[in-house]
């Protein structure tokens, strides 16, 4: 079997003393949606978070198993967090622009990673943000702070600044669970676009959307995979017994 | 509800902020009143423009330019070096060692402690390492001690406004592969620059107006100081030894001395306002 870019190896998570995955194995499709859906409190942000090692940011945490990105193990000790990290665009639950222009934010990560000619920078900038869906409704005013954009839109250019350091992965936290129905379609078909050219996990606890949009899905409980498998099947003969009744709304 | 007992408790309690408010502002009044008025009568160009001549502190010709400079160098520079010490201190809390991490809690208490000790104790210290180095009274000696004045208030009060920048916003800057001190000096420093900018003028206005820190470290001289190894002039000095004087119109001009001082304050206020004000154009709210 073809290695995926992204494979997960037995991880287990601890908060504390409470254990909050529990062996969780995964081969994460490439060039596909793959959707990690599941009850709140089921563990899958913190699988999300996992995959970036933004885990350890949180003071507390154990972790056991391995995550591979490209066969390489990022929770080895040496392990270059910051190229890591570059591999993985992240979309937060809520939008988060960093305090500075439209421009800066998509610059912020090529500056930071060494990039320095203008004329580079401004190709990176057009083109992230034409791939994301904003450049016509901001190239006009690229200088102005991204707080004055609306939500959706500062979703979406947090969808360039991820991809202006050219990730592999797009990772997404219930990305559009802060935006208006419009919004989050734009989102969401920006999204389908992308999946030509990342592999992209999607955490999402609206089943519709991951009708919509999935190819592969993850169903967590209690921190454990119940199931996963390619969406149609997944949706339409559930093999386990859980999986049926959080499809039927029995449990959510 | 009228002549209820909590309408009546609620009356009193209304009744009581209101003083306590009218006792701030009155008193905030009176200060500038009494500055304003005994100050301002006292006050001509010439004390703006000129160094005490001979016989300035009988009531003769002359002005303090040597103090006000002196001041303004030994404010300007004291609150610089404190920031250039505070800020990297305030981060590494903030994005290192992270807020509730005992280092933070200890570098906290330390600075509340430090923060509690008397500006002359500092003003000893200053003269004691003074002596034991062989150095003169000079504004680079008082530059140094009322830095180290400034240091915990400018600690606290950035660790105070860096706690309010939100987690997600460093994570939004880690996830694109940014190092910690990228995320402090980038984006942490940026989204907080406003309340920092607020923290060096509370600094800069503690210092300046400091009398006992600099009473044995800056010396006092009627020049203008031209180098650090020069001893300064200072403002909260020209008010102290001018209003000890028996002579009247020296004691006015320590209110015009007192004057200035204030004034220097309230426009150094009014610029770090303004810039707050532009800098917090790129805040994430």
């Amino acid at each position: 079997m073809n290695q995926t870019h992204l494979q997960i190896r037995d991880l287990s998570v601890w908060y504390g003393a409470r254990q909050v995955l529990r062996n969780v194995s995964l081969d994460i499709p490439d060039r596909q949606i793959t959707a990690i859906l599941g009850p709140s409190g089921c563990g899958k942000t913190t699988l999300l978070r996992s995959l970036n090692r933004l885990l350890e940011t949180d003071a507390d945490v154990r972790l056991e198993g391995q995550v591979l990105v490209d066969g390489e193990n990022i929770y080895a000790a040496g392990g270059d967090l910051t190229r890591i990290r570059r591999k993985m665009g992240l979309l937060s639950q809520k939008p988060q622009v960093l305090p500075m222009s439209i421009y800066d934010n998509v610059a912020y990560g090529p500056r930071i990673h060494g990039e320095r000619d203008r004329r580079r920078l401004d190709g990176i900038v057009e083109r992230q943000l034409r791939v994301a869906g904003l450049w016509d409704e901001v190239s006009d005013r690229l200088r102005s702070p991204a707080t004055r954009l609306s939500i959706g839109q500062q979703q979406r250019l947090c969808l360039a600044r991820g991809l202006a350091v050219g990730p592999e992965i797009i990772l997404g936290d219930e990305p559009t669970s802060a935006l208006d129905p419009k919004a989050s379609r734009n989102v969401e078909e920006r999204l389908l676009d992308l999946k030509q050219d990342y592999t992209i996990v999607l955490v999402t606890h609206i089943l519709r959307q991951a009708k919509r949009i999935a190819d592969h899905v993850v169903f967590l409980y209690l921190g454990e995979v119940v199931e996963a498998g390619p969406a149609r099947e997944f949706f339409a003969h559930p093999r386990q017994e859980l999986t049926r009744q959080y499809l039927d709304g029995v449990i959510s | 509800m009228r002549g209820s007992r909590r309408y009546w408790e609620e009356r009193a309690a209304k009744a009581l902020m209101l003083l306590s408010l009218g006792l701030v502002v009155g008193s905030l009044l009176v200060i500038l009143g009494v500055v304003a008025v005994k100050g301002f009568s006292a006050l001509t160009w010439q004390m703006l423009t000129q160094t005490p001549r001979g016989g300035y502190y009988l009531g003769k010709e002359g002005g303090i330019l040597n103090a006000i400079l002196g001041s303004l160098y030994l404010g300007a520079g004291a609150t610089a070096l404190a920031f250039a010490v505070s800020l990297p201190v305030a981060l590494y809390l903030r994005v290192f060692a992270g807020q509730a991490s005992v280092p933070a809690r200890v570098v906290r208490f330390a600075m509340d402690l430090l923060w509690g000790v008397p500006s002359i104790v500092y003003g000893a210290l200053g003269f004691v390492v003074m002596v034991l180095l062989g150095l003169r009274a000079s504004l680079g000696a008082a530059i140094l001690t009322v830095s180290l004045f400034e240091l915990p208030i400018l600690v606290r009060a950035m660790d105070e406004v860096l706690r309010m920048v939100p987690a997600e916003i460093d994570e939004a800057s880690y996830s694109v592969g940014a190092t910690r001190s990228e995320t402090a000096f980038r984006v942490v420093t940026r989204q907080a620059l406003p309340g920092l900018l607020t923290a060096v003028l509370l600094a800069f206005g503690r210092g300046i107006g400091d009398t006992a820190s600099v009473l044995f470290t800056a010396g006092f001289t009627d020049r203008v100081p031209t180098s650090l190894c020069a001893p300064a002039a200072t403002l909260p000095l020209a008010v102290f030894f001018q209003l000890g004087s028996p002579i009247p119109e020296v004691r006015n001009r320590a209110y015009a001395a007192a004057a200035v001082l204030t004034l220097i304050v309230f426009a150094v206020s009014l610029l770090g306002r303004g810039l707050a004000r532009m800098a917090a154009r790129n805040v994430v709210r």
